[in-house]
């Protein structure tokens, strides 16, 4: 049984002299889901950007454990599983070419049961020699979870989950954060009331905009 | 307020001596310099050029120094210091080419010939210059602090290789050059003592000048940057 | 191992969409034919004809060696690229794809050149192709970092050649130096501190960009 945990010790945010975040903490030690919600300009995706350590916080901690042992930064990426829609997977290439170059740069076996599963799921198996470019942006978010979940992370950090999809596309990845919810850490970081209504607790992120320090 | 007087005094003593002092071929007195065969009148130069290109030299370790520091801690305090040490070394820089060149037109009879000290401060001068080209192409404010200081470290590790193989490809022609035979090392023996002494003076005139303005510059563009944020 | 999938990724990329690999072609062939234009009928000396030669190989790496990051940058896929590998990963990647790129043109330039200027005629082959080795690989670690600003940078284009002039032309001098030795036929262990100075580029710069490739790569 693997055991993840993840800490964040009072975090603080500041480009140049804005603040962004203050002090902000979460601690999650078994698998479930979390949500942060906060209006717009109040520093989700940097804080979630915090977390996959794409961004250093300006002080406090974040560690991230495995087993008991703490991850080294160099390694941290292969844990986290990350859907944001700013987020561009590359167009030249094919579905699946693009799942396999995941798979081979992250230097992890490339699962093709858990692929075909999730290509199923979402609806992309009969798309997936089509190139990227040729997707709607329905599906290339759709797309994501699947570069998010395929190597199957402790972690998986969800930003805006279900922008640009469907109702049934919408269900479905409902259906699948469901799942991955019973063995991994799932954060959703969101201000759609049907997203944050699966987290068992949701962090509040305040807007700092006009704040001086 | 004693340090600006004295940088005054100085500053004052060393312009009047260096322009007005005779040179004679035998000093007598003490406001008289030495003939130095090669360079003759043309050596008092060495009281304004050197200096500026001693600074230059400093300005850029100073400026290298303070971008690790700002890599190190990320306090944009460390930047703006940076920042400003190489604004001067670019200022010393461009005094320093002048001079020189204006020199090498009377000593060597032309402005620009790819002497290995010529073809290192025009190096120099590059150098500064890309870093102000790639600081004004950044906004925002961490990012640009962080590039320049990379850059200027990655450009900090060339400057050996100037110095090594400079000498190995081009003539020297500059005074204090390894294979200079006409007028040998300067500063070594052929200075007699007043001259040394106003020499060093300037040195000494110039680094304090340098680091008094490195102090303005970087409070000045701290407060400039405080007073933008306040609105 | 997951450096080479990178570099797998790019190559394939590459031969995709031809980006690099067309502007670098069309540089060559513009730069060598304004040179042969320029010159005429006029007959030129040796060393000048090695002087030109690095002038063609800076100007030509200078077209199209920013591809590298400045494409991640722009199309917005360096943030996936953040997620699926670490730093090291990237820069080393990145590497390979350059020098393989630097090579490739560096021998097509060099063919090109022996065929089309009569006064490029090089004596000691050893030596200049030791020359040419680490002269390659020199140009290509010092472009990829430099690229690396250059796309977190704003203005892409006009401030590649800008920012990596000064760095590489130490790189430079050192190898028009060495070409004028192997044209005059001068005995291998003549250049031996050339050399040495050369590899100690190589060195100095491939820890350098290292070392720092973690601050300009993390935002």
């Amino acid at each position: 049984m693997i055991s993840y945990t993840l800490n964040v010790d009072s975090i603080t945010k500041t480009f140049g002299r804005r603040l962004i975040f203050k002090n902000v903490s979460l601690n999650c030690e078994q698998p479930g889901i979390w949500g942060i919600a906060g209006p717009n300009g109040s520093g989700k995706s940097t804080f979630v950007k915090c977390l996959c350590g794409i961004i250093s916080p300006s002080s406090g901690k974040i560690t991230h454990t495995l087993n008991g042992r703490e991850i080294e930064s160099e390694e941290l990426h292969n844990h986290i599983g990350f859907v944001s829609p700013y987020l561009v997977l590359y167009d030249e290439f094919t579905a699946e070419e693009n799942l396999k170059f995941f798979a081979e740069i992250r230097g992890v076996k490339y699962n093709q049961a858990k692929i075909d599963y999730l290509l199923n799921e979402f609806l992309l198996f009969d798309r997936k020699k089509d190139f990227v470019k040729a997707y709607s942006s329905g599906m290339k978010q759709r797309l994501k979870f699947l570069f998010a979940l395929m190597h199957s992370p402790a972690l998986v950090i969800l930003d805006e989950p279900i922008s640009n999809l469907d109702n049934s596309g919408k269900e479905k990845v409902y259906k699948i954060i469901g799942e991955e919810a019973k063995k991994s850490i799932i954060i959703i970081a969101s201000n759609d009331d049907s997203d944050l209504a699966l987290c068992s607790s949701v962090l509040e992120l305040t807007n700092y905009k006009s704040e001086q320090f | 307020m004693i340090w600006k007087i004295l940088l005054f005094l100085i500053i004052a003593f060393v312009s009047v001596a260096g322009i007005a002092f005779p040179i004679v071929e035998k000093p007598e007195f003490w406001y008289q310099f030495p003939l130095i065969p090669g360079l003759e009148e043309n050596a008092k130069i060495i009281f304004f050029h050197v200096p500026t290109s001693w600074l230059t030299v400093i300005a850029f370790l100073m400026s290298t120094i303070y971008s690790i520091k700002y890599l190190r801690r990320k306090d944009l305090i460390d930047d703006a210091k940076a920042h400003t040490a190489a604004q001067l070394g670019m200022i010393f820089c461009i005094l320093a080419t002048v001079t020189g060149a204006v020199w090498a037109k009377f000593a060597w009879g032309s402005f620009w010939s790819w002497d290995p000290r010529q073809t290192s401060i025009f190096a120099l001068l590059l150098i500064y210059g890309a870093l102000f080209a790639l600081r004004s192409a950044v906004e925002q404010e961490e990012k640009r602090a962080t590039l320049a200081s990379v850059y200027s470290i990655i450009a900090f590790v060339t400057v050996p290789f100037f110095i090594f193989i400079m000498p190995r490809i081009m003539k020297g022609l500059h005074p204090g050059s390894a294979d200079d035979t006409h007028s040998g090392p300067v500063v070594d023996f052929k200075m007699n003592s007043n001259m040394l002494l106003i020499f060093y003076l300037s040195l000494i005139g110039f680094t304090i000048l340098y680091y008094w303005m490195w102090q303005v510059g970087y409070k000045s563009m701290i407060y400039k940057d405080k007073l933008n944020k306040q609105f | 191992m997951t450096s080479i999938a990178l570099f797998r990724k790019d190559l394939a990329s590459e031969l995709r969409t031809r980006y690099a690999i067309n502007s670098l072609l069309m540089f060559i062939i513009v730069t060598i034919s304004v040179i042969l234009f320029s010159i005429g009928n006029e007959k030129i000396s040796d060393y000048l004809s090695g002087g030109l030669f690095w002038v063609v190989v800076f100007f030509t790496a200078m077209s199209g060696l920013a591809r590298a990051f400045v494409s991640e940058e722009e199309r917005g896929t360096s943030l996936l690229l953040q997620l699926i590998a670490s730093p090291a990963t990237v820069f080393s990647g990145k590497l390979i794809f350059n020098l393989v790129l630097v090579f490739s043109m560096n021998v097509v330039i060099a063919n090109l050149y022996t065929a089309l200027f009569d006064a490029f005629v090089i004596k000691n082959l050893l030596l200049f192709s030791t020359a040419f080795l680490f002269g390659s690989i020199g140009i290509a670690i010092s472009s990829t970092v430099i690229a690396a600003i250059i796309a977190k940078a704003g203005s892409k284009g006009t401030l590649y050649p800008v920012l990596s002039f000064p760095i590489l032309l130490p790189l430079i001098l050192i190898l028009i130096e060495l070409t004028k030795m192997s044209m005059d036929g001068t005995a291998f262990e003549e250049g031996y501190i050339e050399v040495a100075v050369l590899i100690c580029y190589d060195v100095i710069m491939i820890s350098a960009s290292y070392l720092l490739f973690d601050f300009i790569w993390k935002d």
